[in-house]
């Protein structure tokens, strides 16, 4: 992995966190408000999405006409389409941590630097409930390990 | 209304730009709980292979710094809840995006750029759940 490759994760990774703040996803307040119908609805957040995939969608679909990335052999993209019950079983339990504490993974990790009390708290708990789930996989009761989980998504 | 509309389109324009430099250049998928994921699950090789990942983590540390300075307002953490709801609420969202294989990034970015059914599914899936328990928590409060 070369140099180029980290610094071009690093800012990748940089423009994420500068985009869900300008988005106010990072806003933890401003999702609890949005994810709750009853009381007064801003639906703004829906466009997050609608903005990310309108942007991403026509440069996808000009880098997958390269027979590899710039600075790497080959792309790493999940070819699974398989929905079995840890697909739904795991985006419904997501779903409820999102909507109880307002953080997804990302807004919660960009936010750790505010060193708010509750940030870094949901963070922890965050990662002890990804190794949970890691060493639940591993268990030999569950059977071998036969899904790389590598490539997310 | 119409600002909050404006500065989601361009937030989200930025995560759309910033998956496709990722992709672009090593060929990797913008999903925030895989990156995070994988650092927790195998540190040794992520610090060995997977170097892409740590670096990325970095970066969004970065941008957080950067926002907690240029604008710290719209960093903000849920004040509404009690600690032992956000304990539940991170571990809720650490185990289910590891089962489910990601998050509101991978899935609900990345997969459904790639017209995944997949992402699709679970971006449907934990849009319900997430509306469900905050619309619930606020009738109930």
């Amino acid at each position: 992995m070369t140099p180029k490759t980290l610094l071009s994760a690093f800012v990748s990774g940089l423009i994420f966190a500068l985009g869900l703040g300008l988005s106010r996803m990072t806003d933890a307040n401003t999702v609890l408000a949005f994810l709750d119908l009853s009381g007064d609805w801003n639906p703004a957040l829906a466009f997050v999405m609608v903005g990310a995939i309108a942007v991403h969608l026509p440069f996808y679909r000009m880098i997958r006409k390269r027979e590899r990335p710039l600075l790497a052999e080959r792309f790493h993209i999940p070819t699974t389409n398989i929905i079995d019950k840890k697909l739904v079983l795991g985006a419904a339990i997501f779903g409820v941590g999102w909507g109880l504490g307002g953080y997804c993974p990302g807004p919660a990790l960009v936010s750790l630097v505010s060193f708010d009390g509750a940030t870094p708290l949901f963070v922890a708990a965050m990662a002890t409930g990804m190794i949970a789930q890691n060493f639940m996989r591993k268990s030999p009761q569950r059977g071998a390990q036969i899904e790389d989980q590598d490539e997310t998504a | 209304m119409l600002e909050s509309i404006g500065y989601a389109i361009a937030g989200g324009a930025l995560i759309g730009l910033s998956a496709s430099i990722l992709l672009l250049t090593g060929g990797h998928i913008a999903g925030i709980s895989g990156v995070f994921g994988g650092i927790l699950q195998k540190p040794l090789v992520t610090f060995d292979k997977d170097r892409w990942r740590p670096a990325f983590f970095l970066g969004l540390l970065a941008g957080g710094l950067i926002l907690r300075i240029i604008a710290p307002e719209v960093v903000s953490a849920p004040n509404s809840r009690g600690m032992l709801a956000v304990i539940i609420a991170g571990l809720l969202v650490g185990f289910g995006t590891r089962l489910g294989n990601g998050c509101t990034s991978g899935h609900g970015v990345c997969g459904i750029t790639r017209f995944s059914r997949r992402s699709l599914m679970a971006t449907l899936i934990f849009m319900a759940t997430g509306f469900i328990t905050a619309t619930l928590m606020g009738v109930l409060s």
